[in-house]
């Protein structure tokens, strides 16, 4: 509950060895992009994200700095198997404060398996997970309390309405009752779901039921917001307009987002830093602009690459045999899209 | 510890939300110690009165059953006079059992509702909030227990306008108010406790079909303990349901009960509940 200290040092995930500090902004100046095999190679270890205001360039001095340097969340060799299948085989990853990363990976690439052991809803059979300086598998309730989880499958209660959606995990996070009613207010405009609040959520649209999503992970103002395939299932409208949602909300909070998603147009739009994630590890790391101008630069294409291309690049021969995730994802794939309708 | 850096973090608000989010810039001061335990409870019987209120079929379509019984089994006996009830109508002996077959139906398909919320996420989202998992499930508990005593309400409705004269002493429906939720709360983590095990909703479906007649006949709801047979009498001894029809017939009519036993029982079923549902809720999680 109290590790107050911030533990940069010891989980391993800060090796400190860019030295070109880039901020998690959009800018991102292509510089050489380090395309690790094994896990976060040379991208850690720069100062947190945009809310701390951080200056610019600062290395590794600004580690020893109090709580600045803690990571939103730091993975290592984090492990996780469903009897013979590896979901999660060594996985390392450290997302900074206040940005914006995304976990992107085909179906079965073990991204939910990796959401759900950082959010504390499988074990740490293996490894070391961290949230903002909480081992999620010691202090899960000190780490429930710093997030707001947005699950794959679209979970609102189609039973209640919007606003009893929200007052619920209003509730459940000790909001007190005289604050209650109004912050509940608050995150269902904040998602533009003012108008619909009093309406069952079983009459919402796909978009819409991610944006109360959204509004019920909000509503107790965590540090980390986490989301998994927020887009999944729903029409290009739709999915700007909860991306819009997201950025807005980041904006104004200064949360940290760690999101998940297989559509790497999007991530390569909305992410400040990507991991791409392949058989449980994560295989490459770094901002969109720097990993494709890595690439280009290796490759000396004439066009500059996609996300995707690069995917693939990292992935190498394996990808297509092994995407595609299995029954298992199919099906919660497919109910997911039923609900959206 | 958690609350410390959330103070800077409003500083590059741009407003593009609209007007109002300074309350989502500070997380709530944590509920601690004993303190969490009532507000979960709270919060979920909160969510079930909410959604009985959309949605009153459930409670409509329900009270045909209990109505039958009262009206076809219960008129009919009455007349018959086959079973021993100690001087009260049969349809008054009845009335009591009925009551708790009712609330027992209610709170054994509550696991059905845990397996949906399992496969819809809603049971994820829940885990991955500061709610122990001994409280989510007391929380649920007690939710079902909610739910029972609205249809036991409905139930006691139609046995009055059936004529049973039923007690109207408010501290005696208080002690049946506590009677059905404790069993409910019992019934509802048995069958939660099931659905851990079965973890799919088509067979806590058949286990809670081939469950509840035989705690329902098991029981003496439809006739005394002392008619039965002597193996069924052990069952009926064991079986929590005797201990509420005990209780709620002592109560509302008045007749002989146990009702010191019968609430001792109901306890400790409840917490034995509890305990074992709590203890398999991890399985759902996975
Ligand atoms: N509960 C589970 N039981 C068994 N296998 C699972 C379970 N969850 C995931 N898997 C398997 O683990 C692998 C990774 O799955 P997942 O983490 O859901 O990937 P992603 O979210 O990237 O699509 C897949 O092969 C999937 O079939
Ligand atoms: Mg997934």
């Amino acid at each position: 509950m109290t590790s107050d200290k911030p533990d940069g040092s010891g989980t391993g995930g800060t090796p400190d060895v860019a030295g070109t500090a880039e901020t998690p902004s959009r800018s991102g100046a292509p510089a050489g992009a380090p395309v690790a095999s094994e896990g976060p190679g040379g991208f850690e270890g720069g100062p947190a994200g945009p809310a701390e205001g951080a200056p610019g360039a600062v290395g590794a001095s600004s580690v020893a700095a109090d709580r600045v340097s803690v990571e939103a969340v730091s993975c290592t060799g984090l492990a996780h198997a469903f009897g013979e299948t590896r979901a999660v085989d060594g996985l390392d990853l450290a997302v900074r404060e206040g940005e914006v990363f995304g976990l992107l990976g085909p179906n079965g690439a073990g991204k939910t398996t990796a959401i759900r052991c950082i959010t504390t809803l499988l074990p740490v059979p293996a490894g070391m997970v961290r949230v903002f300086g909480h081992d999620a598998a010691k202090e899960r309730m000190a780490v429930r309390r710093l997030l707001g989880y947005v699950p794959q499958q679209l979970s609102a209660d189609s039973a209640l309405t919007g606003r009893e959606n929200v007052a619920l995990f209003a509730r459940v996070f000790d909001v007190p009752r005289r604050e209650r009613a109004a912050r509940v207010t608050q995150a269902l405009a904040a998602v533009g779901l003012a108008d619909a609040a009093d309406r069952l959520a079983g009459t919402y649209s796909g978009g819409m039921v991610r944006r109360l999503e959204l509004a019920q992970a909000l509503v107790s103002a965590p540090r980390l917001l986490i989301l998994d395939e927020p887009t999944i299932g729903l029409d290009p409208i739709a999915r700007t307009g909860v991306w819009e949602h997201i950025n807005a909300v980041r904006a104004a909070t200064g949360m940290t987002v760690l999101v998940t998603t297989h559509y790497m147009d999007e991530a390569d739009q909305y992410c400040d830093r990507v991991g791409l994630m392949h058989r449980g590890r994560v295989r490459a790391l770094g901002t969109p602009t720097a990993l494709r101008h890595g690439l280009a630069e290796r490759r000396g294409a004439d066009r500059l690459p996609t996300l995707e291309d690069v995917f693939r690049d990292v992935a190498g021969s394996g990808l297509d045999d092994h995407s595609g995730g299995g029954f298992r994802d199919v099906r919660s794939t497919r109910r997911t899209a039923r609900r959206v309708g | 510890m958690s609350e410390a850096p959330a103070a800077p973090r409003a500083a590059s608000a741009d407003g593009s939300t609209g007007d109002g989010i300074a309350l989502l810039l500070t997380p709530p001061v944590p509920r601690a110690g004993w303190r969490v335990l009532p507000a979960r409870v709270i919060a979920m019987c909160a969510v079930e009165l909410q959604k009985l209120r959309h949605d009153r079929t459930e409670l409509y379509t329900r009270a045909v059953q209990p109505a039958l019984w009262l009206l076809i089994f219960g008129q009919t006996f009455t007349r018959i006079r086959a079973i021993p009830t100690g001087g009260v109508p049969y349809i008054d002996y009845l009335a009591p059992g009925i009551i708790a077959q009712s609330a027992m139906f209610i709170a054994i398909f509550y696991g059905i509702q845990i397996i949906w919320e399992r496969d819809a996420g809603i049971l994820n989202k829940l885990l991955v909030t500061p709610t122990p998992r001994s409280a989510l499930i007391t929380g649920k508990a007690f939710a079902a227990g909610v739910k029972s005593l609205v249809q036991a309400v409905v139930v006691i409705v139609i046995a009055a306008l059936l004529g049973v004269a039923l007690t109207w002493n408010p501290l005696k429906l208080l002690g049946v108010a506590l009677a059905v939720v404790l069993a409910s709360v019992f019934f509802s983590c048995l069958s939660m406790t099931i659905a851990g095990i079965v973890l799919s909703r088509d067979r806590l479906m058949g286990f809670g079909q081939a469950i509840t007649m035989p705690l329902f006949f098991g029981s003496n709801a439809l006739y005394p303990v002392s008619v039965m047979p002597g193996w069924l009498q052990a069952v009926s001894k064991v079986n929590p349901l005797s201990y509420q029809v005990d209780a709620l017939r002592g109560l509302l009519l008045g007749t002989p009960a146990h009702l010191a036993a019968d609430f001792a029982v109901l306890t400790v079923a409840a917490a034995a509940g509890i305990t074992a549902a709590s203890a398999l809720l991890g399985r759902l999680a996975r």
